[in-house]
């Protein structure tokens, strides 16, 4: 501050406003970045908190998949006789499991993010975008420790049996995944943020959103390869779901099966930048007073 | 000095009763109203917020026109009864969640401790939390490995750092949690009440802690609390936030006085026609309290060196009941000055008929100190013992010296502050021994 001829003069500069919400489409990714720290904290108490005073601890995320896939084998393959794309059925449900657990996780837990962290988020103030994206990097490690046993399973099986199950992946396509486990990512986010972001104040969507996940995981080959879909309309709907292509695509990079189609990837990629653009926009909405209707 | 925090306006507006069908009308109107570029129709019929009388409207307001300035380095008290705004501004300024109308601009950093111990997760261990809630309190990581050591020798616990905080006691768990609090670094505090737990040792640590804050690193501090004790030694602004609407902003004395006053009414006569809002119960209600003089006028201002005459009013509505009435007397500070009741009138074996009643209590020259005292009234019965009437700030008045050369008062020649909750004129004696 200097004083000039008896006047004061005074920094009108502010770190900070607070508004009523506007209707302005403002993002503050910036926020965010600086609390990146708190993203890493969250990601830790989530992942040491889930299996305190367990025995098997994290060996947890092994068994859930192991088990689905017996399961699995015994309905789709033993019952319903269903053809798995010339590759031991063992590995086609393990690799399409995988991925839609990734999907699944991310969807069902960021889905409820204002509800479940309305405790929090009335104390104190943070980027509310860290919570999700935060359920969104602790399910990466779970998705990791199951892709690790995949990968066994896929050596393993390589090794015993004489190159029955089909082609080999080629190391080229191995790049795929990453990428396709980001996509996976950006819709389980954008879809969770929606959701969360319009149940604040009615909550009828949270009834629905339970087995919805549930039906989806059928509308998406996960149980069965898109090449023994006979009925073309049925194809062109099933192509319609954007997790379609990605299930799809992650089998051919983990087992060599299936098929890898750029246009439908494509078309998964735009489903998905579009679904986090409005799942941010509305998020970033509803945060400022969600507080006074949760 | 700059100023750091600027309120303009500030409102905001609750919508009281559930969130159900009934609402999304509304929701509908409002954004028909928003899409035609209108006013939101509901801004217009807020009712102040007043908890006690039944209103007629849905919408009320909790914060109403408020305007604050804070300039650096200043500590501000809020201070209110219950429901008055106090939380909700805070909530504001913390950004927990948007005001209806009117704006706020903050200079600097800004941590708020609306709550000790948010996020604090029971399964993890005293460490993973200190990193856990510093992160959320807006620390970063360095940050906290640096303070970690005085974190855990602020808050005593070294020997349980390892150990889920599920397994503390509340009192450990709470330091360890103040802790935390105490040792952010931001521009600007922002605490609620927070100093209303643990015991009394951690209680003074505490307000060690806040003045260590704001007078030796010279952060700006907005404190919210009910304790007047704390809020006169850590504050040097006051605003008194009533129904949602600033009463008063000024220095401290000025704003707790206002707060205390604005509490028992302010005047030296407190009387109930209505009913319905009368102290009391089916055996005893309140009629008519008042403070006189000596010569049986009412006052809001007595000299200390004259007596002071507190009238009860009450009306009895069952008889065969042995009653007892009495009165509290307390300062500016909410410290409980005395308690008194009439024993002569519990020891009469007379049954009581119903009617009015008055009780005359006198309370001695040169008996109390300079300051604002409120008075309380208590009735009570016994065999079986019950409260009927148990008011903490019914009436007020202010006891100040007259300076006149001729009055005999405990000051005597001394112009300064003397300190005391009481200032009785004692018998001095006085001789050489050697």
């Amino acid at each position: 501050m200097k004083q000039e001829a008896g006047k004061i003069y005074i920094d009108e500069s502010w770190d900070l406003e607070i508004k009523p919400p506007s209707h302005l489409l403002d993002i503050n990714l910036k926020d965010v970045w600086r609390y990146r720290d708190l993203l890493w904290m969250f990601v830790k108490r989530d992942f040491k908190a889930q299996y305190k005073q367990t025995i098997l601890g994290p060996l947890w995320h092994l068994i859930q998949p192991l088990f689905t896939t017996i399961v699995f084998l015994v309905v789709f393959t033993n019952i319903a006789k269903i053809p798995t794309d010339g590759v031991i059925p063992v590995l086609f449900y393990m690799s399409g499991i995988t991925i839609w657990n990734y999907f699944s996780s991310c969807l069902n837990a960021t889905s409820n993010t204002f509800v479940a962290n309305a405790g929090i988020f009335s104390k104190v103030y943070f980027p509310r975008l860290i919570l999700p994206l935060s359920v969104v990097a602790s399910n990466i490690v779970k998705f990791g420790i199951q892709f690790f046993l995949l990968i066994v399973a896929v050596l393993w099986f390589n090794i015993t049996s004489s190159s029955s199950f089909g082609p080999s992946p080629s190391l080229s396509s191995l790049i795929l995944i990453p990428v396709i486990v980001l996509v996976m990512a950006g819709l389980g986010l954008g879809l969770g943020i929606i959701i969360s972001s319009m149940t604040t104040k009615y909550r009828d969507l949270t009834v629905l959103i339970g087995f919805a996940v549930q039906l989806l995981m059928y509308a998406t080959p996960v149980v069965y390869p898109m090449s023994t879909i006979a009925n073309e309309q049925l194809k062109s709907w099933i192509s319609l779901n954007p997790l379609a292509p990605l299930v799809e695509a992650f089998r051919y990079a983990t087992l060599g099966a299936g098929s890898f189609d750029a246009s439908g990837f494509g078309y998964s990629v735009g489903f998905m930048l579009v679904t986090l653009l409005i799942g941010l926009l509305m998020f970033s909405k509803v945060e400022q007073t969600f507080m006074d209707t949760v | 000095m700059a100023t750091v925090i600027k309120v303009e306006n500030l409102s905001k507006q609750y919508r009281l009763g559930q969130v159900g069908t009934g609402t999304i009308r509304h929701d509908f109107n409002r954004w028909w109203h928003s899409v035609r570029g209108k006013e939101d129709p509901y801004l217009k019929i807020g009712e102040a917020n007043d908890r006690t009388r039944k209103g007629k409207s849905e919408y009320v307001w909790a914060l109403k026109d408020i305007n604050v300035e804070v300039r650096e380095g200043e500590v501000l008290g809020i201070i209110g009864r219950n429901g008055a705004g106090k939380s909700t501004l805070l909530k504001i300024l913390s950004r927990t969640t948007a005001p209806t109308t009117g704006s706020a601009k903050i200079k600097g950093r800004v941590s708020s401790l609306l709550e000790v111990g948010t996020g604090f997760h029971p399964e993890l261990s005293g460490r993973d939390n200190i990193f856990l809630n510093g992160a959320i309190l807006g620390m970063t990581r360095r940050e906290i490995q640096r303070k970690f050591d005085e974190i855990v020798d602020f808050a005593d616990v070294e020997r349980y750092i390892d150990t889920p905080v599920k397994r503390y006691s509340s009192g450990m768990y709470v330091r360890l949690a103040f802790a935390v609090a105490a040792h952010l670094e931001p521009e600007i505090l922002i605490v609620d009440e927070v100093l209303a737990v643990g015991d009394v040792e951690f209680q003074k640590k505490c307000l060690g802690k806040m003045n260590d804050v704001s007078v030796n690193q010279g952060r700006t501090v907005l404190f919210v609390s009910h304790q007047m004790d704390a809020i006169r030694r850590l504050c040097n602004q006051i605003a008194v936030l009533e129904n949602g609407s600033l009463m008063c902003l000024g220095n401290t004395d000025e704003g707790i006085n206002h707060y205390l006053k604005g509490n028992s009414g302010s005047t030296a006569k407190r009387s109930w026609a209505d009913n319905l809002v009368k102290p009391g119960n089916e055996y005893v209600t309140l009629e008519e309290v008042s403070v006189c003089n000596s010569r049986n006028e009412l006052v809001e201002t007595v000299f200390t060196h004259e007596e002071v005459v507190i009238k009860i009013i009450y009306r009895l509505k069952k008889r065969n009941f042995k009653y007892i009435h009495g009165f509290n007397l307390f300062n500016s500070n909410g410290v409980h000055i005395l308690s008194s009741h009439d024993t002569a009138f519990a020891k009469s074996k007379k049954s009581l008929d119903n009617g009015c009643y008055e009780a005359t209590v006198l309370i001695p020259a040169n008996f109390l100190a300079e300051g604002l005292h409120m008075v309380g009234v208590a009735i009570m019965s016994y065999n079986p013992f019950m409260i009927h009437i148990e008011e903490t700030e019914v009436a007020s008045f202010t006891a100040v010296d007259d300076d006149g050369s001729k009055i005999i008062n405990a000051r005597g020649l001394y112009g300064g502050k003397i300190p005391g909750i009481v200032r009785p004129l004692l018998e001095w004696e006085t001789k050489k021994i050697i």
